[in-house]
Parts: C-alpha cells; sequence; structure tokens
C-alpha cells in the first residue's frame, strides 16, 4: 500500500509541477490543482497509514490508541481541501479575466514569439 | 481585572472578522454608512492594538504570568487546543498594522474604495489575516491566517481591474498557491516528526528527536523557510514583487509594505524558537545573511535600473526586506532590537510613499516627458491612459498642494535612504553600530559587509530618488494635482509617527531592546504557553 501511496503522489507532484511551469493559464490551473491533490494526500499520509481504523472515539471500542488513527492529519486535510477548492475556484476568475482582457490564455497576458 | 481584559488577545481577530461579515451585509450604495463603520473598526484595532503594547511592557494582569498573554482558544489548555500568544513582538506587529491599515483606509475613502466592489470587507479580512498571524501560537492556523490575509490581498490587489493589475495579479496568485501548498507540505512533514504543530512544544520536542527524525524534520523547517522568504520577498523568490506592488491601487500597495513583513515576523519567530534546538538552515545562521545580501543587491539594482516611481516603490520594499532578512541572520543576537526598530520604520515609510507617488503621479503630464520616448521604447504604459479612475467626489482640496508633495517625498525618501533627521536614520545608525560593535570579537567580515550593502544601498535610492523626484517636480509643463484632506492627513499622520519616532528613538529603543531580549529568551514563551512543561524548558 504504502508503494502505492507514494507512488500516486509523486506521479501527481511531477505532473502538477510540470504543468505549473508550462505557459498557458489552463495548463497552470490544472497544475495547481493535481499540486493540491498531491500535497492533500501526502498529508494524510503524515498521520500513518492505517486500514480499518476510526479516527473519532468509539465507546464501544474502547479507548486504546492502538485502535484508532490520528485525527489530527484528517483535520487538516479537511482544512486544507477548503482552502485550496477556493483558491483555486478564485484563480479561475482571474484566470477568465486575463483571457478577457488580454485575448489570450499566455501566462504573461502576450504570445512570445512562436510559442 | 475586568473579564473583557481576559478576551483582549483574540479581539483584534474576532473584530475584523465580524465588521468584515456586516459591511458585506450593508449595500455598496450607503457609502457613508460603510465607510463609518470600517473606519470605527480600524481604530477600534489601533486601541486594542495599543492596549496589548502597554500590557505587555508590564507585567500582566492576574490569570497571566510574566510579560507573555496566552489566549487557549474554546479553553482548551495548550499542546491540545491552539492558543493566541501575545508577546511583545506579536503587539508591535498589531500596532503597526493598525496604524498603517488606518492610514491607508482613510487614503482609500476619497475615491480609490468606489473603483471595484467589496473593498472594504476585502480590507478587513486582510487586516484580520495580519493580526491572526501575527497572535497565533499554532503552525497549522498560522498557515490559515496566511491563506486569509492572502486570499484578502487577491482581491485587494485586482481592485479596480484593468491589463496591469490582472497580468500581475495572475503572477502573484500562482506564486503565493504554490507557496501555500509548500507551507502544507511542511506542516504536515513537521507534524508527521514532531506529533505536534504548537509552535512551543515543537521547541521542546525537537530536542529529543532521533537523528532520523531530525533529517526529516529540518527539510520540513527548509520547506517552511521557502515559504517565509517567498513571503518576504527574498531574492531570488521574489521576482512577482515590483509588478504586483505597482500594479495595485496606491492604499492597498501602501498597505501590501506590511505583507513583507510577515514573512520576516515568522522567520524571526520561528528562529528564536528553534534556536537552542540548533537552528535548521533557513532559520539563522550565515545562510539567511547570505540570502539577504544577495537580496538588498539585486533590489539596489532594481532601485538604479527603474524608470518608474511605483516600481522603485517596490524595490524599496525589496531592499528593506533583504536589510531585515542580513540583520536577523547576522550571528549573534546584538541586531535584532535595532533590526524591529528598522521594521517599524521602513514599514510606516514604505506605506506612506507608495500613497505619495500616487498623488504625485496623479495630474502628471506624461506627453510632455523628457523620457516619453524612452517609455514607449521599453513598452511601457502611459498612466494618462488609465481611464478607469474614479472621480473624486469627497471632501475638500488641500492648499499648497505643490509644497505638501515636495515635502512629503522629500520626507519619505529621507526615511527609505536612512537619511537624518527622521526615524530612518535612527534605524540604520542602530543597525550600523550594532554591526561595527560585533566587529572586534570574531571574523569581522559580515559586519564589514553589512556596512557596505546598507549604505550602498541607501546610496542607490538617494541617487533614483533625486532623479526621479527632478523629473518629477522640476520638469515643468504639469497641472498641480487636487488633494483632499483625507488624502494628504494620513499621508502626514505617517510621516509624522515616523518623526515622533526618531525624537522619542530611546524609549522606542529601549522597547525593541526589550523585545529582543524576550524573543531569545524563548524559554519564557514556552513557559507561558506550557506552564506543566516548564520544568523541562531549562530555565
Amino acid at each position: 500500500m504504502e508503494i502505492v501511496f507514494a507512488l500516486a503522489i509523486g506521479v501527481m507532484a511531477g505532473s502538477g509541477v510540470w504543468l505549473l511551469l508550462r505557459p498557458r493559464t489552463f495548463q497552470v490551473i490544472i497544475g495547481l490543482s493535481l499540486l493540491a491533490y498531491a500535497v492533500n494526500l501526502f498529508i494524510f499520509g503524515m498521520g500513518r497509514l492505517r486500514v480499518g481504523a476510526v479516527p473519532v472515539i468509539d465507546p464501544l471500542k474502547g479507548s486504546s490508541p492502538d485502535l484508532y488513527t490520528d485525527p489530527v492529519p484528517q483535520a487538516l486535510v479537511l482544512t486544507a481541501i477548503v482552502i485550496s477548492f477556493a483558491t483555486t475556484a478564485l484563480f479561475l476568475v482571474v484566470l477568465l479575466a486575463s483571457r478577457g482582457l488580454n485575448g489570450t490564455d499566455h501566462v504573461d497576458g502576450q504570445e512570445t514569439g512562436k510559442e | 481585572m475586568g473579564s473583557w481584559q481576559q478576551h483582549l488577545p483574540i479581539l483584534p481577530v474576532v473584530l475584523p472578522l465580524l465588521t468584515g461579515t456586516v459591511l458585506l451585509l450593508i449595500s455598496e450604495t450607503r457609502h457613508r454608512l460603510r465607510a463609518t463603520i470600517a473606519l470605527l473598526a480600524t481604530f477600534a484595532q489601533l486601541l486594542l492594538a495599543l492596549t496589548l503594547l502597554a500590557m505587555t511592557d508590564a507585567q500582566l494582569p492576574a490569570p497571566w504570568h510574566g510579560e507573555i498573554a496566552v489566549y487557549s482558544l474554546g479553553n482548551w489548555a495548550a499542546p491540545f487546543g491552539i492558543v493566541l500568544v501575545a508577546d511583545r513582538l506579536a503587539a508591535i506587529m498589531l500596532t503597526l498594522t493598525a496604524t498603517l491599515g488606518s492610514a491607508a483606509l482613510l487614503y482609500s475613502l476619497a475615491r480609490w474604495e468606489r473603483a471595484g466592489v467589496h473593498y472594504l470587507p476585502l480590507f478587513q479580512f486582510l487586516l484580520m489575516g495580519l493580526n491572526g498571524a501575527f497572535l497565533t501560537g499554532d503552525l497549522f492556523n498560522l498557515f490559515v491566517f496566511f491563506e486569509v490575509l492572502l486570499a484578502a490581498s487577491y482581491g485587494l490587489a485586482l481592485h479596480g481591474s484593468g491589463v496591469a493589475r490582472v497580468k500581475a495579479g495572475l503572477h502573484y496568485i500562482v506564486v503565493n498557491l504554490a507557496a501555500s501548498l509548500l507551507f502544507l507540505v511542511a506542516a504536515a512533514l513537521i507534524y508527521g516528526v514532531t506529533g505536534t504543530l504548537n509552535m512551543a512544544e515543537l521547541a521542546l520536542r525537537v530536542q529529543t528527536l532521533s537523528p532520523d527524525d531530525r533529517t526529516l524534520f529540518d527539510i520540513g523547517a527548509v520547506l517552511l523557510g521557502v515559504v517565509f522568504l517567498v513571503k518576504a520577498g527574498a531574492w531570488p523568490l521574489n521576482f512577482w514583487l515590483p509588478t504586483t506592488y505597482a500594479a495595485a491601487s496606491a492604499p492597498v500597495a501602501g498597505v501590501f509594505a506590511i505583507l513583507t513583513k510577515v514573512g520576516i515576523y515568522a522567520l524571526l519567530r520561528f528562529e528564536t524558537l528553534l534556536h537552542a534546538t540548533g537552528s535548521p538552515a533557513p532559520f539563522g545562521g550565515e545562510w539567511l545573511f547570505h540570502c539577504g545580501l544577495a537580496t538588498i543587491a539585486i533590489g539596489s539594482l532594481g532601485i538604479l535600473a527603474t524608470q518608474r516611481l511605483e516600481r522603485l516603490a517596490g524595490f524599496l520594499v525589496i531592499v528593506s526586506s533583504g536589510t531585515l532578512l542580513a540583520a536577523i541572520g547576522f550571528r549573534g543576537t546584538a541586531l535584532t532590537g535595532p533590526a524591529l526598530f528598522y521594521l517599524v520604520s521602513s514599514v510606516l515609510g514604505g506605506g506612506a510613499f507608495f500613497m505619495v507617488v500616487e498623488m504625485v503621479q496623479r495630474n502628471r503630464a506624461y506627453a510632455a516627458d523628457l523620457l516619453a520616448i524612452s517609455f514607449e521604447a521599453f513598452g511601457l504604459q502611459d498612466p494618462a491612459s488609465d481611464t478607469e479612475r474614479p472621480d473624486e467626489t469627497v471632501g475638500l482640496p488641500i492648499p499648497g498642494a505643490m509644497a505638501f508633495l515636495g515635502l512629503t517625498f522629500v520626507s519619505c525618501a529621507l526615511l527609505l535612504t536612512g537619511l537624518p533627521p527622521l526615524s530612518g536614520f535612527v534605524a540604520k545608525f542602530s543597525l550600523l553600530a550594532a554591526a561595527i560593535a560585533e566587529a572586534p570579537g570574531g571574523s569581522s567580515l559580515p559586519s564589514w559587509l553589512f556596512v557596505a550593502a546598507l549604505l550602498l544601498s541607501g546610496l542607490a535610492g538617494i541617487i533614483s530618488l533625486s532623479r526621479l523626484g527632478m523629473r518629477v517636480f522640476w520638469s515643468g509643463e504639469r497641472s498641480t494635482p487636487r488633494l483632499l484632506w483625507v488624502e494628504a492627513g494620513p499621508v502626514a499622520g505617517l510621516i509624522a509617527l515616523c518623526a515622533i519616532l526618531a525624537l522619542a528613538a530611546g524609549p522606542a529603543t529601549d522597547y525593541f531592546r526589550a523585545t529582543a531580549e524576550s524573543l531569545h529568551n524563548p524559554a519564557a514563551y514556552i513557559h507561558a504557553v506550557l506552564p506543566a512543561y516548564a520544568g523541562g524548558a531549562g530555565e
């Protein structure tokens, strides 16, 4: 499981960085989204990977910490998802405004050479 | 002690949040009501900040010990709940934010407020993010407040719209979103290794890490440092800064003068907390010092190269960031106090300068400019064609506008280049004196590098400011701009504050020195946040 998880993070972060460095605003926003997914998975992984363990204490199961997974990273992931969602939406608006004002989807607002 | 006093540390966060929400609900057409609410709230924040400033200078009342006020949110004790910590440094930064915020808000009421929608709520949310970032004692909470202030700053940077703003805003947003993702990775990594996000507990836990974990922690700390350096505008992470600040509307750019100092604040906070544990790479040490020197160098080159006052102001911000980074990175602790003095003085002066520049440029006859051709050659926009500026309708114009502009321009130039008699000189002089005093001890090369960088950057500033000032004020063929009291007042106020700071340099220096001492004694901070762990703090 760890290998699959690590590969997923690596592939998404790698593609995200590559797209982030591309000259089109659409590529940049997809790159940022992919990076955000990778980061969210990474935060989740920092709570250690456990199968079948819940984060919230269940009175029937008892209070031994061994039975539960760390709830803090899950709360952090939730916050991170909300924030990255909101900022991506905001960036989308700016992207559209830039496209409308400049008539091009280049990140610099103007075409450079043959690109 | 009144019970309200107990809740004082949270009020600078709650008040702008509520005000911003209320402002969202009131129709944009009711200018007077909205402006009154926003102004009252901002002045109230200034009062709160001043109260905290006075309180942290003395022994605190009942529930707190010593000089650091800790507020547990929801009354959950420290390592489990999130805490707000108001110490001297936080109080200074809060006061600075509220002062600059009040001035910029007053200035914007004349006309910028109407250049787009939701200016006033966004402004309050920006203040909330700033106040929260300065107060919080929790790493992830710091991230959240960074996001609050950044989200508000995205909106404000685009306020007024237009091609230049959208173009600059796009880059600004991408850079900061990428930095935020790094912040998340850093916070997760640090939590994964140490099991805590509380900054005080972090300082304790790091001491007991195994070597393997320590390596991981250092990687997290490096990422965190990179994020703070992006915010602080350190070279080579600052190419977005001059463009964004030049494109933003004047009061927004004025208040942005403190945004870079959030990064400086965070670096200083973590550096001092983690120092006892052997600072990880980006916090303190040679590394930060050289980064600061490079930032000063690049900023000075930018100052000399630029042909536009707005960009010049942006590069001056970069130089002040570089100076602060070099001062924090300077070995020993002697430079921290003077650095704080410099921070306050440069933020006030920089904020005023952005507004002065806008007033100076207002009626500028660009076509008559001698260098109009070179403007065209460099593909720069002619600001005279800027048609989106709304008409001024509020308030009375002041007499002697040109004399006022000339005086404020010169005052800002003196402040930012560190010439007497204003506070910029006192700040730079105390930095230089402290650096030279350090010299005979060990290797004196860093001291002389620092002195040279500071003096040369000041020289670059003087050259460029006098060149652009001559072109602006003496080139003729320009109409006298129409200034309103409500615009001139805040600028004059900021400069007067700098003059007071210079006059009261003695008490101010004492306060900053006490701040530096308490910063370099993190045991007090840890003890205040985690009374139970006090024994392990190594007091």
